[in-house]
């Protein structure tokens, strides 16, 4: 354990780890201790990287999705047949599908330029926004829980517990305009806080780990919603599949475009959840103490700090900001609750976190990138026949050179200023 | 067998840790190589055993050029290594660590574990070590540890054996043992390379001394040289090897510790049933080999370990079963003994880790929101009082130097009025210059009258600072003496020997460590950082 008690020891080359671990027999720290370090490292390597390595990432994985396109086109596949006697075709088919694949996702992302009214040709923004919406919460949420230490993985089951309370609220009750959406989003953030409280709880209480935790919990979540869409107390009378009663629309969150756009006020809310996470972890004393224990619990600690209500906390927080992605899903964008409500937003955020680097706004852009390649993949897909997999691969690539940094330096020969070294700390993994 | 290093550098990034180094050890000698913490010796040494690739320069053994790709080919050349913290299996045998790596097998691929005894019983007899194959080394002293460490260094032929700051872990009788293993192993061929920062050890052992400064070799000594001048030599300038300190003033006890018991994790007693007291304007050092309780005390004292009985008062005031913030609350400054494990959160700014445990109270904190301007302030002036050496007050803890970083930690503890100070090694692994600037600033804690605990395993510290000294083993007090006593008397206790026994003990077998011509002065060097 002792390279876990020191800084990379730039200034000192006496100090360094290295020789301990590289040495025959060094005695290995118990598993139990390692996940912490290992945990910790990877926190310290997310949000220490360079935005440079993280668009480099993106564009590098767009790239190999563009060689994916190609392969799996069948044109290019024709065209490979006669390869050597007309080499040029098989390149000019490979460019057109690749072309007409990313042009058609950038249409269904961003700008429609077939449209000549200007409303309708920004109609791809808007879905793609209101993609972002549930991703952005949902990712501040993992990013915060980072910050602070801990591996939310829950935020599909945050996301889901909170859609089920805001749903009931939003169907069931009958309010004032105004009272109603305020109650039905607050629902929604309690419904969210409940989840990730249990686990901040439970860690804080009996040290359960939060990964075994959250994956657990979010099952639960999952069939309890299955469950409940069976019960008459959800299931929309007279229907015969699990949907819930549509939301009562004094409980909708207004559309901001009108009716051509399903992008809603949700929108902003999640950009003012961002502004409050950045304000509670660079200008709040419970943000400065959540990062000290997120960073050292030791230290934390033994500077008075309690690691155990840092961690309650901040699992109440995080499942909560996790809990508004359901408001935003459920009383905004599909306006009832159905069995797909969370739709793997939960599983993505984690992705747009760690894209994001754990920081707001970080969280924010990365959010409104997978917001747009959800929504371009729908259209690539209807347009060119291009299938939406493309996108997960791309998505899971980018998070495959996030995690490993020195592959997209090797691979664009960047050289790192300051401190060699040999090995990064992700790498070194669960044995470091 | 010689061995020489010819031209050795070695960077890492900016930082150049061996400069064109060149270094011969003839065979059959011990030789020394002396240099503050962070001067390069262990880099030195690793390139050596073939940890770190050379930039440049070359090895030669029996002036042959080498290549070392990694231990195994140093071995394989005679080179042996015997780390700081030791590389064995607690759970295996003695045998069973010396074999690791290099089993022998009988047919079927059983294991020759009788091989590997007899080799072990036929070295240990030879030099006298005293090891027991059977012995589990988890039930092994630390001295006897390393004793197994020598031996697998020698099973596997060592002609060239690098003892890497051997002593930091021994007592002085145990050192003095160490000390006669070695000239035995000199006597039987086996060149030595001991790499210490201590001035009376390797003037007691040594054949000839290599000073390292930061990188470079900056002149051989032979053991003769006086420890003055040894030190100005590894610290570039005159050195006072005394902390200028007068005589305590002690007023009222007003910390006072009884009866205290706490458990370790594996619900051993660490501490067994320790009662002391201090007084204003006095310091009480605690001394003891690492692992005797002192760190357990500490943290009992702090909150950050139940107690399982007794009692510990500041003024009246009950702080057994309070938590870390009501201690710290309550006027006690902690010095952690691992400043990058408890006592900075390393990649928190410099301002960031001076108000660590004053974030959330005024001026700093008010309500919700915490005052950055308030932290940059704090910063500024702190950093120029202690004279921390960093680009900016917004610069991460983790690119200070070992020494910056625990001036951060002092000046924190020492930014708030106090009732008691509470220094757990607060010297380790620090270079000359800090070290005297912290001992400065613990002095004048104590003179303006706060009661002072410094807890230190290193005997020169002890002797430096203490009024009193409270020495330690298997977590009972074994006696309270006072600041002056003989260091002999104060290993023997260290080793768990009643002060009267210890005193006679003494008397009758002075160790060679301590009976150097010049060996009254205080040395300079302090406990290493672990490597």
């Amino acid at each position: 354990m002792s390279d876990e008690r020191q800084p990379p020891a730039s200034n000192e080359p006496d100090g360094t780890a290295h020789p301990a671990e590289r040495s025959p027999g060094a005695v290995q720290p118990s598993p139990d201790d390692t996940s912490e370090v290992w945990s910790r490292r990877l926190v310290r390597e997310l949000t220490g990287g360079t935005a440079l390595l993280t668009i480099l990432s993106v564009v590098l994985a767009l790239a190999i999705g563009g060689i994916l396109i190609a392969i799996s086109d069948p044109d290019v596949q024709d065209a490979w047949s006669y390869f050597f006697s007309q080499p040029g075709d098989t390149f000019s088919a490979a460019w057109d599908s690749v072309s007409s694949a990313y042009s058609a996702m950038f249409s269904g992302a961003i700008v429609d330029f077939n449209e000549y009214n200007i409303g309708r040709a920004l109609r791809p923004l808007g879905e793609t926004l209101t993609n972002a919406t549930p991703l952005i919460a949902a990712g501040l949420s993992v990013a915060l829980a980072f910050r602070a230490g801990l591996f939310n993985i829950g935020a599909e089951g945050q996301i889901i517990f909170g859609a089920i309370l805001a749903a009931y609220v939003g169907f069931a009750w009958d309010l004032p305009v105004g009272i109603h959406l305020v109650l039905g989003v607050l629902a929604g953030m309690l419904g969210g806080a409940i989840w990730g409280g249990i686990v901040g709880v439970l860690k804080a209480r009996t040290g359960a780990h939060e990964v075994i935790t959250t994956i657990m919990l979010n099952y639960v979540a999952r069939f309890l919603l299955l469950y409940l869409l069976t019960t008459s107390l959800f299931q929309r009378p007279g229907a015969s599949n699990p949907i819930s009663p549509p939301i009562v629309e004094s409980a909708q969150l207004p559309r901001l475009l009108g009716s051509g756009s399903r992008l809603h006020l949700g929108f902003v809310v999640v950009l003012l959840a961002a502004l409050f996470v950045w304000w509670l972890l660079s200008r709040s004393t419970a943000g400065f103490q959540f990062r000290a224990v997120g960073a050292n619990p030791h230290a934390a600690r033994t500077a008075g700090m309690s690691v155990e209500r840092s961690y309650t906390s901040v699992m109440l927080i995080a499942g909560a900001l996790a809990g508004l992605a359901g408001v935003s899903q459920v009383l905004g964008t599909e306006r009832v609750l159905t069995t797909g409500i969370s739709s793997g937003f939960g599983f993505d955020a984690i992705t747009v976190a760690l894209l994001g680097r754990a920081s707001p706004w970080g969280t924010v852009a990365a959010g409104l990138l997978f917001g747009a390649l959800r929504a371009g993949g729908v259209t690539m897909q209807a347009g060119t026949g291009t299938p939406i997999d493309i996108v997960l691969v791309v998505q899971s690539l980018i998070v495959l050179f996030i995690a490993a940094p020195p592959l997209v330096r090797a691979i664009f020969r960047i050289r790192v200023a300051g401190v060699e070294s040999p090995v990064s700390d992700l790498q070194k993994g669960w044995n470091a | 067998m010689k061995l020489e290093l010819r031209g050795i550098t070695k960077r890492f990034g900016g930082l150049v840790a061996n400069d064109q180094i060149d270094l011969v050890v003839e065979p059959g000698e011990i030789h020394g190589l002396l240099g503050e913490n962070g001067a390069g010796k262990s880099t030195l040494m690793n390139v050596l055993y073939g940890l770190y690739d050379p930039d440049d320069g070359q090895i030669l053994v029996d002036d042959q050029k080498v290549d070392f790709d990694g231990p195994g080919d140093a071995m394989a050349a005679g080179i042996g290594m015997v780390h700081q913290h030791f590389m064995l299996v607690p759970v295996f045998t003695v045998a069973e660590n010396v074999m690791l790596g290099q089993e022998h097998v009988r047919r079927a691929g059983f294991l020759d574990l009788e091989a590997a005894r007899r080799q072990v019983s036929e070295i240990s007899q030879r030099y006298g070590f005293h090891v027991d194959p059977d012995a589990f080394v988890e039930d092994l002293p630390v001295g006897v540890q390393q004793r197994v460490e020598i031996i697998k260094a020698l099973v596997r032929k060592a002609k060239v054996l690098i003892l890497d700051e051997p002593t930091a872990v021994l007592t002085p009788q145990e050192t003095d043992e160490l000390i006669g293993i070695m000239r035995q192993l000199k006597s039987g061929g086996t060149s030595i390379v001991f790499i210490t920062h201590k001035l009376r050890e390797v003037r007691a052992v040594a054949d000839r001394i290599t000073v390292l400064r930061r990188g470079q070799v900056v002149g051989q000594a032979a053991p003769t040289a006086s420890e003055t001048e040894l030190a100005s030599m590894m610290v570039g300038r005159a050195v006072l090897l005394r902390v200028d300190k007068g005589p305590a003033t002690p007023g009222e006890a007003t910390f006072v510790v009884e009866n205290l018991t706490v458990a370790d994790e594996r619900a051993h007693l660490a501490v067994d049933d320790v009662s002391f007291e201090v007084r204003t304007g006095e310091i009480l050092a605690v001394a003891g080999v690492q692992g005797n309780g002192q760190t357990e005390l500490a943290e009992a004292i702090m909150g950050l370990r139940p107690a399982i009985s007794g009692s510990v008062r500041l003024h009246g005031a009950e702080l057994i079963g309070r938590d870390v913030r009501h201690v710290l609350g309550a006027g006690v400054g902690f010095v952690p003994e691992d400043r990058t494990v408890d006592g900075l959160v390393s990649s928190f700014t410099v301002a960031e880790n001076l108000v660590l445990d004053l974030y959330d109270r005024p001026p700093f904190g008010s309500g919700l929101s915490l005052r950055l301007g308030e932290l940059r302030a704090n910063a500024e002036q702190r950093v120029e009082e202690f004279d921390i050496r960093t680009t900016s007050t917004e610069s991460k803890a983790e690119t200070l130097s070992g020494g910056n970083q625990q001036k951060v930690v002092v000046a924190r503890e020492l930014s708030r009025p106090l009732k008691l100070l509470l220094a757990s090694q607060p010297t380790r692994g620090l270079d000359v210059g800090s070290i005297e600037f912290v001992h400065k600033r613990v002095v004048r804690e104590r003179d303006q009258g706060t009661p002072v605990i410094i807890v230190s395993t290193e005997l020169d510290e002890i002797s430096a600072l203490a009024d009193r000294i409270a020495v330690m083993y298997r977590g009972r007090l074994v006696g309270i003496v006072d600041g002056g006593t003989n260091r002999d008397v104060l290993g023997l206790m260290m080793a768990g020997i009643p002060v009267d026994e210890a005193v006679a003990q003494a008397q009758a077998r002075p160790t060679v460590v301590e009976h150097l011509d010049d060996g009254s002065a205080t040395t300079a060097g302090q406990d290493g950082v672990p490597t």
